[in-house]
């Protein structure tokens, strides 16, 4: 079943509805490909083969009794390890939930049941979604399937890494600061964080709640506009969830043909520093979509520079307090040896707890004291809308924005650990999309020398998914990026 | 230092102030946090279901909890009932307030941070009348309002029960909408905060927002006091107290709180410092929870999963409308509209669903009958029997077997001349045993009294009057004294084995008499 490897979740589905295929043949081969290649991407926290089936005869047996539910059904989707599934595994990759069991689904979860996708598998990620390289992870890192000496990129570095090594058509992925967006590129996938209040959060461990968002990875802008359709939508369990009718993704990219876009390029994003293959590559992307007749306005988005001091006092705040709960008592690790309920917190926050999640916690505990809330937590929101009026500023002049996606390509393991700093610098061209809760795409627009996958970003403004699907799907159709597959 | 072993040897203020003495130049200020926990179906932000006295931790669910990626979602019943109680002790409800997270931890706080309302609060100001003690019962207190702060409103926290190396905590409770009606330093002793409590609980209780058990933990009150010299305007030391379960345990907490600070002050036998102190009910003392000195961080920010709340102008009316009047008012309304006299109005009107059963029958007695009437028969028979029923506290109104048409319907007929007050007894014994109505009783058992001035009455009158026993009465009523024939009743009613009209009996002995 290996010539299913690499298949698009479009074209399985293609295949399950003619009959061609069952979807335990698909359950099989990609459990089949995970056998073969997880020894090296390591991209699961746990992948429960016997459920996968389950599911996969369920699917079976629906469209044999005329009942398939859909695109997706009998489709394998697999989800990062923060994002809720009934009885099965919950560990946000932390050992503070190494043997948690979630009691219930979350609302994107309950949606691909009810679309009868096939759950394969939890993905490994930064611990509590913290880092851009998977090497927070509390268990073990994933590895870049393009070259396993490099990281997969963060935090959904195995929601990317998976789906890059053909071991799942398409995944979910949660982006607080660009961890759908920065281990796309990074794995040479498509990856989309939506506009901020269009995915339900419910049911996706929070990391800073008021930035979060789940977003599909896929191999194909197409695979992302069909898992976007299937999760988007209002959910009364989420207060910060809007209520309006989303876009319509896959229509957007079948309707793309011919259409011209006002280009934006913000200038601040084209620096000093940035990798001049990375540069090369976004700019050869500008001339082809100025070559099609599009519009190339170069913008200017003055608060560039601020959006990662902002990010980086609003984001820890607020995990400083969605952390909390973490306490061992009701549940999760709990210390053996404590002298009483005050040392039971201690002992099993600093046992359960890795050092990048520690730094934040006291990062945002910090910017919250008292005589430091004004100073820090409040200016930064202040900021904050500041950063949003630049984008809307931006969207007066064109349609979408179109930026690198990352500084860089894939960094080798190791590389940036000991320097904090220089591995938040990595979020520079994604966080100031969460903080203004736009949409935001990254698509792969070439390879470095070194064989690997350079990303580039679009960025619309709120509910302008379609725009940005169908710009990145004409693109994509352009180029033969989509065909290169890593050799594993 | 004497008075120092006396206090930590849990002497009760009352012997206090019998050994020393009264502290007449140091007047205490206090205020008051009321936490009072809303009746609502369902929990603050979650659909869960909350009521008390539930198998611990089965009132739960992943919010509850604060499971991994849950989030909660704002009951709008509960923040209308906050809003009506802010209009009802008469707030300015804000058009826009939003949630904070206050952020401590503590095993009773399943997500280590409570959603509550820091720096905008639902309501601001407002006040609540109270009622002094009166001279006498018969006679009406003082009344004064006193102003409150602020009303907000968050989600009740879970309750720990310590053993000797364990701690068990229950969830059921956490999450329970509960306001926190915070006054000014307002009052100035231990009767004025009991007035304080019994009038809030009973106007909350009569708007039907909460039950405000506080034995069931749904109102809790926590007193700050200090005291200082009269005519200081600088506040002293303020001692927080808690753990007072019962609204006269407040009073005696906060009475011997009081004390304790004058006689410390007074005879220089102790520092007050700024402390927790907590009410031991058995001993009743007050002592110091020995907490941690440093003072609170909360870290308070805004929740980040909810949005702002706007309670519209329409959405304020409809609460307005609906709202009842309150105790006092209603109070001050049977007084003036129905004549009551206020013995019988301070057991109606703190009860709301008294008063609507008192009105509820003086409707039934179709304009055939005096409220006084209506409202003695419930307070005096009703309220009697219920207790008795009951054992030791008031059974249920709403289980009574008479109902307000019953207490409507007999009022009536005694109106009518249809039975005497005397039958009436028997009708009320036979009416709460059966249920039967009160016509229905009388038709039945042929009670009605005898109408008209039939020979065998008349011949009756006759003779008792000529009887000479009654010579003497008969002699004070001829010297003006109208009562005086009311000892001839007796032996006609009697007779009549009560059935005779006791006016009609009173005016044909009159016209014998007079007729003489």
């Amino acid at each position: 079943m290996s010539d299913l490897t690499f298949k698009t979740a479009t074209e399985l589905s293609t295949l399950l509805a003619s009959g061609a295929l069952s979807s335990v043949d698909i359950a099989n081969a990609c459990l089949d490909r995970a056998e073969a290649t997880e020894p090296s991407v390591a991209a699961f926290n746990s992948l429960d083969k016997a459920h996968v089936l389950a599911q996969a005869n369920a699917s079976d047996k629906r469209r044999k009794d005329g009942k398939a539910l859909g695109p997706l059904d009998g489709v394998p989707v697999a989800l990062k390890d923060v994002i809720a599934e009934k009885n099965q595994p919950l560990t946000a990759s932390s050992k503070m939930l190494a043997n948690f069991v979630s009691p219930y689904d979350a609302h994107v979860t309950g949606l691909l049941k009810g679309q009868g996708a096939v759950l394969t598998g939890r993905c490994n990620l930064d611990e509590f979604a913290m880092g851009s390289s998977t090497e927070n992870s509390g268990f073990a890192p994933s590895k870049n399937p393009w070259d396993t000496a490099c990281v997969p990129g963060g935090s959904s570095g195995g929601s990317a890494a998976c789906v890059a090594a053909g071991q799942v058509p398409i995944s979910l992925g949660s982006d607080t600061g660009g961890s759908i967006r920065q281990p796309a590129a990074f794995c040479g996938v498509v990856g989309v964080k939506p506009t901020y209040g269009l995915v339900s959060r419910y049911g996706l461990i929070a990391f800073a709640s008021s930035l979060d968002q789940i977003g599909p990875f896929a191999r194909t802008v197409e695979d992302s506009a069909l898992l976007l359709d299937a999760i988007m939508g209002h959910d009364n369990r989420d207060s910060t969830s809007l209520k309006v009718e989303p876009p319509k993704c896959l229509e957007a990219v079948k309707t793309s043909a011919g259409k011209k876009f006002r280009v934006g390029v913000p200038k601040e994003y084209f620096i000093d520093g940035l990798d001049p293959e990375i540069m090369t590559a976004v700019r050869g992307a500008i001339d082809w979509y100025a070559a099609q007749g599009c519009e190339i306005v170069e913008v200017s988005l003055p608060t560039t520079e601020l959006a990662v001091p902002v990010y980086y006092i609003l984001a820890p705040a607020e995990a400083s307090s969605n952390l909390s709960r973490y306490d061992g008592i009701r549940y999760g690790h709990r210390a053996k040896e404590f002298k009483d309920a005050i040392d039971l917190y201690f002992q099993s926050r600093a046992e359960g707890f890795g050092p990048e999640v520690k730094r934040r916690i006291i990062l945002g505990t910090y910017a919250l004291s008292s005589g430091y809330y004004d100073a820090f937590y409040l200016k930064a929101q202040k900021v904050r809308t500041l950063i949003r009026k630049d984008f809307e500023n931006a969207f007066a002049q064109c349609d979408f924005l179109l930026t690198p996606t990352t500084p860089s390509p894939a960094f080798k393991f190791g590389e940036k650990t000991e320097d904090p700093l220089s591995m938040y610098l990595n979020d520079i061209f994604t966080i100031n999309v969460n903080l203004a809760g736009l949409p935001g795409l990254s698509l792969p627009c070439g390879l470095s020398s070194s064989g690997l996958p350079l990303g580039m970003q679009l960025i619309g403004p709120a509910f302008g998914e379609g725009t940005l699907l169908a710009a990145a799907h004409q693109y994509e159709q352009a180029h033969d990026w989509v065909k290169l597959h890593p050799s594993l | 230092m004497l008075g120092q072993s006396l206090l930590a040897s849990g002497l009760k203020w009352q012997k206090l102030e019998r050994v020393y003495m009264p502290f007449m130049e140091y007047e205490a200020v206090i205020g008051l946090e009321v936490h009072v926990q809303l009746k609502t179906r369902s929990k603050m932000f979650t659909r869960a279901p909350y009521s008390f006295g539930h198998e611990p931790n089965t009132l739960t669910d992943p919010v509850v909890l604060g499971m991994p990626g849950v989030l909660p979602v704002m009951n709008h019943e509960a923040v209308h009932k906050a809003a009506a109680l802010g209009v009802l002790l008469g707030c300015e409800i804000a058009p826009r307030c939003k949630w904070d997270r206050k952020n401590y931890f503590y095993p009773d706080s399943p997500k280590n941070y409570q959603i509550s309302q820091f720096d905008q609060p639902l309501c601001l100001g407002g006040s609540v009348e109270i009622e002094m003690e009166g001279p006498s019962r018969n006679v009406m207190g003082a009344h004064r309002h006193v102003q409150l702060t602020r009303i907000h409103l968050e989600e009740d926290v879970g309750k720990l029960t310590h053993f000797t190396n364990d701690s068990l905590v229950d969830y059921n409770r956490a999450g329970a909408p509960l306001c926190e009606i915070v006054t000014e330093p307002d009052m100035h002793s231990a009767d004025e905060v009991f007035a304080f409590m019994t009038a809030i609980r009973n106007a909350i209780v009569s708007a039907g927002l909460s039950d405000c058990d506080m034995e069931k933990g749904q109102m809790r009150c926590d007193a700050n006091i200090s005291v200082r010299p009269v005519g200081e305007t600088k506040l002293g030391t303020k001692v927080e107290l808690k753990n007072m379960n019962t609204i006269s345990g407040v009073r005696n907490a906060v009475a011997y709180e009081i004390k304790r600070q004058v006689f410390a002050k007074k005879n220089n036998t102790e520092v007050i410092v700024q402390e927790t102190r907590r009410w031991d009910p058995v001993q009743q003392v007050t002592q110091s929870m020995r907490m941690k000195e440093e003072s609170h961080d909360y870290r308070y920010f805004p929740d980040p999963d909810l949005m702002p709340v706007e309670i519209s102008t329409e959405v304020l009316q409809k609460i307005r409308a609906e709202l009842p009047e309150l105790p006092f008012d209603r109070q001050r309304r049977y007084m003036e509209s129905y004549d009551l006299p206020y013995t019988l109005t301070s057991v109606l009107c703190p009860d709301y669903e008294l008063s609507v059963f008192f009105e509820a029958a003086l409707a039934a007695t179709k304009g055939k009958g005096e409220p006084k009437a209506v409202a003695n028969y419930i307070c005096n028979e009703l309220l009697r029997d219920l207790t008795a029923a009951e054992g030791e506290g008031r059974a249920p109104l709403a289980e009574s077997v008479i109902t307000p048409a019953h207490i409507g319907e007999l009022v009536a007929l005694i109106h009518d001349n249809v039975i005497s007050k005397q039958i009436a007894k028997d009708v009320w014994a036979e009416m709460s045993h059966s249920g039967l109505m009160p016509a229905t009783i009388v038709e039945e058992k042929g009670l009605k009294q005898e109408q008209g001035d039939s020979g065998e009455l008349e011949a009756l009158v006759a003779a008792t009057v000529a009887d000479p026993k009654f010579a003497k009465a008969i002699g004070q009523y001829k010297d003006g004294n109208d009562k005086a024939l009311n000892s001839l009743m007796g032996p006609i009613m009697k007779a009549t084995q009560g059935k005779a009209n006791p006016a009609q009996i009173v005016e044909m002995l009159k016209k014998a008499v007079d007729g003489a």
